[in-house]
């Protein structure tokens, strides 16, 4: 037998293409494309009273400019509210052109068709649109007083308030021995993916068909909004995503502005039409996350177990709700992560403001709800002089009471029910790596050369693998060769390599026979996408369902070629023999005798043929079979499966400077079974990346007229290969999950989410060693603020030795 | 972020270029383009010709004598920085350059270029003003010398004329019982420095008799503040806290959204702490050296 590669680091498949710079992207497709652009609205808030594009028309190279004047039918409708919810009770989507109003600065108001970009610009620039300005309603704060209204039809700018209990939070928090208030508070960021949105579209007149290339998350959801909005049946319309520079959540949005401009484009004109997004426009027109203001009200016992806690949030949506209020839902329940909280109750108000709109990224509200939750445990901890990590302890779900049921409803409509985890052994593994217990030892050491330090520690609970479905198929060809296709997309995390594992330990057949095409709704109409930690938990489980049919119709037809029983086969590097006999039959030649042949076409396949093969008192292909060696099979789970994790962080606070320096980085990781810790561990590795940027360095800058003041890589800080720790030192916990096949649990996500909450608690703990009052209550942080933060707590502190 | 229309000429000669200069009030010099070409895509700048001198003979040279250090036009950042003749005559000069952008940014960028962008944000043109240094341009009147200290005439703004091209820069040699050091903190590495300080400090038997300092990103023009009398010949903390109060008198830090002025102020007081005692060490050790 060979080896099982499910569980090995095996080398990505993907990485020799894309070191090598042979990756093929959106923008490498079509290169004789005519080329799109899109004027964006330069005011946050403002009713567009008329635009004028005479200007254009003489411009050489200009084959299109249309304005929300030019788009008919269910094209000048609103964009489609993709997750609808009982409680968004105002929801708002843009139009693909603005119609009458923006509402955020980078709104799509006029679409050009041009032989480049180039020239498309220099027409963007000769549009002339005369606005009336509305002020603009910008940061939460803005958005509670409900001065000024973003959306006209909306009061209090609220677009959803929802509520979730489970015990009576409020009461139990009156009768606890202890009480805290805490007011808490995460900015904006955005995903930031290398490669911005594209989309490439071509129109056959000859087929009436049109082929779609989308940089997306979901083609199958790209399909169904194309085919709808363009008047079209889905048979028409095919969606293909080739390699994606990263997603991060941000293209799972859909359909974007030019996701059907560009189609319609080049069903009008006639022509392959692509649009390829640059960064600005990235970072003014497509989404961004994280800004929510928390208020937290707890009440614990002497031991530090939590005996109520309420928690009210407010979370700035930006300009429209696409995707749903699917963020703060996440946040609202996700906060609790390992912990089990007497009574529990949350309300979140959804508020509009004239900003770009947020959607999920990375996480997707979960480093606010962790941020939340942890800064709480700290500050119990504080309040009682109680170790932090003794605090946790006593609040977490034990190993014996999975599966766990919070008694709320998760982002997905189902319960809130952990399936396993075992937080207590978790704990003692941080612990140990990032050496807890021998920390104070090292401040002191530290402190003797001038020096501060703290050591800051975070947990959260993951909701991964999230439904409804995803389906792959299986194909055995004539070769020996398996082609797999599942529907879902890839962005870089190495889908190739682990559904191949999969494949090969399944199937018996060498890793590097096995091809995956993934994204792609030629091969795989039915999906869902890429998102939510999902893919190896859904697909991985698809595909290894599909392998298992494959596997049972292979053998199948090899007992009987081979006059053997199925249970006495086995299949190695693709070929079945009898276990212990030299009588075997390559997965090739079953492939051609699966499928019965009047005609042959090469040496193989005459094997197939009518006077070779077959029962002549039979139908060549049995009633309930059919031709071909393939299989096909679907994974649709009852609930979310719940992954885990704690990261713990040691920072040193510059005394003379207040600069940032990470000087350890531990991570414990529970994603129950792994199918390739390399890639598990490389996931993590960009998270806790992600997680720096967000603690660190990243915010958007609105001003309070709604321009966003640091739109470009120069001022919007992401983390540098040097600003991230040199070493992240990981442990992994394996709980296997009992909702699929392979007990797996998602990764994806994992590594970003407890940063600002670890970074925030090791910051502080180096600050409290000389100045007890200090806290962190507002993530990022920079060292401009922390500066500010220690002259506001201990005055005249600043002095150069 | 694609520019807008330009005309694009790549003349062979200098005459050519200055004749491809004089005859377009709009034109643009094209060297490195490290900062022009992100203004062009970003349609913050649209010269209505780029006058490209890549193509011009005898303007990358690098030479160091007694003198100093005398940079071409064409000379890249990456050359000068790893120049073993640069860092012995002129040791600041590869102390600022480490920090100027990231090593793809310096394999392109010049440094000629970047002292005639004139940026308060940016390493060379405070280095060139601190050391007393000058550039030669060259225009239809010939060849002059502009001094640092008259170069630098408003934020992003030098005293080239639109007709003139810098065709090299000089950079004085370290003077006997000298020391330099450079610090600059910045948000990220690479990044423009929310404060960064130079220092030249001249010894005599020990003690400190003449320092000045450089300031970056604490003013609209690169800074450079006296700071001899504040010291009074040590560099003790107290000593150091007066020339730090001597420079924030002058300096003029604004807040943005990476630093507040308090911040910017408080590093130009740190940085100046640091970095006058260590060009004070340097000073010393150089004094030594060539005693022995």
């Amino acid at each position: 037998m060979s080896a099982k590669l499910v569980g090995a680091k095996v080398q990505r498949v993907e990485d020799d293409r894309f070191v090598r710079g042979n990756g093929r992207y959106v923008d490498d497709v079509a290169p004789d494309a005519l080329h799109a652009a899109v004027l964006r609205s330069p005011h946050a808030h403002a009713r567009i009273l008329s635009i004028d594009v005479d200007a254009v028309l003489d411009l050489d190279g200009v084959h299109a400019v249309w304005t929300h004047e030019d788009l008919e039918g269910a094209m000048a409708e609103p964009l489609p509210l993709l997750i609808p919810h009982p409680t968004l009770t105002h929801g708002r989507t843009q139009y693909a052109l603005a119609k009458d109003e923006v509402n955020h600065v980078g709104e799509a108001i006029a679409f050009v068709v041009a032989t480049d970009r180039y020239v498309a610009e220099d027409a963007l620039a000769r549009i002339v649109v005369d606005y009336e300005l509305l002020p603009a309603v910008v940061g939460i704060e803005a958005a509670r007083a409900a001065d000024l209204l973003v959306h006209e039809d909306v009061p209090g700018n609220v677009a959803a308030t929802t509520e979730q209990s489970n015990g009576d939070a409020p009461a139990a928090i009156a009768a606890a021995p202890h009480r805290l208030a805490l007011d808490l508070q995460i900015e904006r960021s955005a995903c930031m993916p290398m490669e911005g949105r594209g989309v490439v579209a071509r129109w056959d007149p000859d087929q009436g068909r049109l082929q779609v290339w989308s940089s997306t998350q979901t083609s199958t959801g790209v399909r169904a909004a194309v085919a709808a909005k363009l008047g079209l049946d889905l048979g028409q319309v095919d969606v293909i995503t080739p390699d994606v520079g990263g997603g991060f959540g941000v293209k799972i949005v859909h359909p974007w502005p030019e996701e059907l401009l560009v189609p319609l484009a080049a069903q009008r004109l006639g022509r392959a039409v692509k649009f390829t997004e640059d960064r600005r426009e990235h970072f003014i027109s497509s989404a961004h996350e994280r800004a929510q203001v928390h208020h937290v009200e707890v009440g614990f016992d002497d031991d530090g177990r939590v005996l109520g806690l309420d928690v009210r949030f407010w979370h700035d949506h930006g300009a429209y709700t696409p995707y749903g209020l699917i963020v703060p839902i996440i946040t609202s329940t996700q906060l609790l992560g390992p912990y089990k909280p007497g009574a529990y109750r949350v309300r979140f108000d959804s508020l509009y403001t004239n900003t770009v709109i947020v959607t999920p990224y990375r996480g997707a509200g979960r480093p606010q709800g962790c941020f939340v939750m942890e800064r709480t445990m700290d500050a119990i901890a504080a309040e009682l002089g109680m170790d932090r990590a003794e605090v946790r302890a006593a609040n977490f779900i034990q190993p014996d009471e999975f599966p766990y049921d919070h008694g709320l409803i998760f982002q997905d409509g189902r319960e809130l029910e952990y399936d396993s985890g075992d937080y207590p052994a978790m704990l003692e593994k941080i612990k140990e790596l990032v050496d807890w217990d021998g920390f104070p030892a090292f401040r002191e050491q530290q402190a003797a050369l001038g020096k501060r330090v703290g050591l800051g520690l975070a947990c959260y609970v993951e909701g991964t693998g999230v439904g409804p479905y995803e389906g792959a198929h299986v194909h055995i060809e004539t070769s020996g060769k398996v082609k797999v296709a599942t529907g879902l997309t890839t962005q870089g995390q190495g889908h190739q390599t682990a559904f191949a594992q999969i494949v090969a330990d399944e199937l018996g057949v060498r890793f590097e026979d096995v091809e995956i095409t993934t994204g792609d709704t030629r091969r795989m109409p039915y999906a869902v996408g890429t998102f939510a930690s999902r893919a190896a938990v859904m697909s991985g489980s698809a595909i290894h369902l599909a392998a298992k049919r494959t596997k049972e119709k292979a053998l199948r037809i090899a007992a009987d070629a081979l006059e053997a029983d199925v249970e006495d086969l086995e299949i190695v590097d693709g070929v079945v023999s009898v276990k212990g006999t030299e009588s075997s039959i390559p997965l090739g030649t079953i492939a051609v005798l699966s499928n019965p042949l009047r005609y042959a076409f090469d040496e193989a396949s005459k094997a197939a043929t009518q006077f070779n093969v077959g029962d002549p008192d039979k139908p060549p292909v049995a009633e309930d079979d059919e031709p071909g060696l393939e299989g096909k099979d679907f994974y649709s789970p009852p609930r979310s499966t719940f992954a885990s994790g704690m990261h713990a962080v040691i920072v040193e606070t510059d005394v003379d400077t207040a600069e940032i320096r990470i000087l350890k980085y531990a991570v414990v990781h529970d994603c129950g079974h792994l199918i390739n810790p390399m890639i598990v561990e490389g996931q993590i590795h960009g998270g806790v990346a992600q997680g720096v940027g967000g603690a660190l360095y990243e915010r958007m800058a609105y001003d309070e007229s709604g321009q966003l003041l640091n739109a470009s890589f120069m001022d919007f800080l992401m983390p540098y290969v040097t600003e991230v720790p040199t070493s992240i030192e990981i442990d992994h916990l394996e709980t296997p999950s009992p909702l699929n096949p392979l007990g797996i649990k998602g990764a994806g996500e994992a590594g970003v989410i407890p940063g600002s909450a670890a970074f925030a608690a090791a910051i502080e703990d180096a600050e409290r060693a000389v100045s007890p009052t200090f806290g962190i209550t507002a993530m990022p942080i920079s060292p401009s603020e922390l500066f500010a933060l220690r002259a506001a707590h201990v005055p005249h502190a600043q002095e150069p030795k | 972020m694609k520019p807008a229309p330009f005309d694009y000429v790549r003349p062979g000669s200098l005459g050519e270029a200055l004749q491809a200069l004089a005859g377009h009030p709009e034109a643009k010099v094209l060297a490195g383009g490290q900062s022009l070409v992100p203004l062009l895509s970003m349609r913050l700048a649209a010269p209505a010709v780029l006058v490209d001198i890549n193509g011009l003979p005898d303007l990358d040279h690098v030479r160091a004598d007694a003198d100093g250090v005398r940079i071409g036009a064409l000379a890249r950042h990456a050359q000068v920085l790893r120049d073993p003749d640069v860092a012995r005559v002129q040791p600041l000069v590869p102390l600022a350059l480490a920090d100027v952008a990231h090593a793809t940014i310096r394999n392109r960028g010049t440094t000629v270029g970047s002292l005639v962008h004139a940026d308060a944000a940016a390493e060379m043109p405070m280095v060139l003003r601190l050391l007393d240094g000058s550039v030669d341009v060259v225009g239809p009147q010939g060849r002059r010398t502009i001094a640092a200290d008259d170069l630098y005439v408003g934020p992003l703004e030098s005293s080239l004329h639109h007709d003139e091209i810098a065709v090299e820069a000089f950079f004085p040699a370290l003077a006997g019982g000298s020391g330099v050091a450079f610090e600059e903190i910045a948000r990220r590495h690479g990044d423009y420095a929310m404060c960064g300080v130079a220092a030249v400090v001249a010894v005599e038997d020990g003690r400190v008799v003449s320092a000045r300092a450089g300031y970056l990103s604490v003013s609209d023009v690169p800074a450079v503040v006296d700071l001899t009398e504040a010291l009074d010949g040590e560099t003790t903390p107290a000593a150091l806290a007066r020339a730090a109060d001597a420079a924030l008198a002058v300096l003029e830090p604004e807040t943005d959204i990476h630093a507040t002025a308090d911040y910017r102020a408080h590093l130009a007081r740190v940085l100046t702490a640091r970095v006058v005692t260590a060009a004070h060490q340097h000073a010393r050790q150089h004094a030594r050296q060539e005693q022995s």
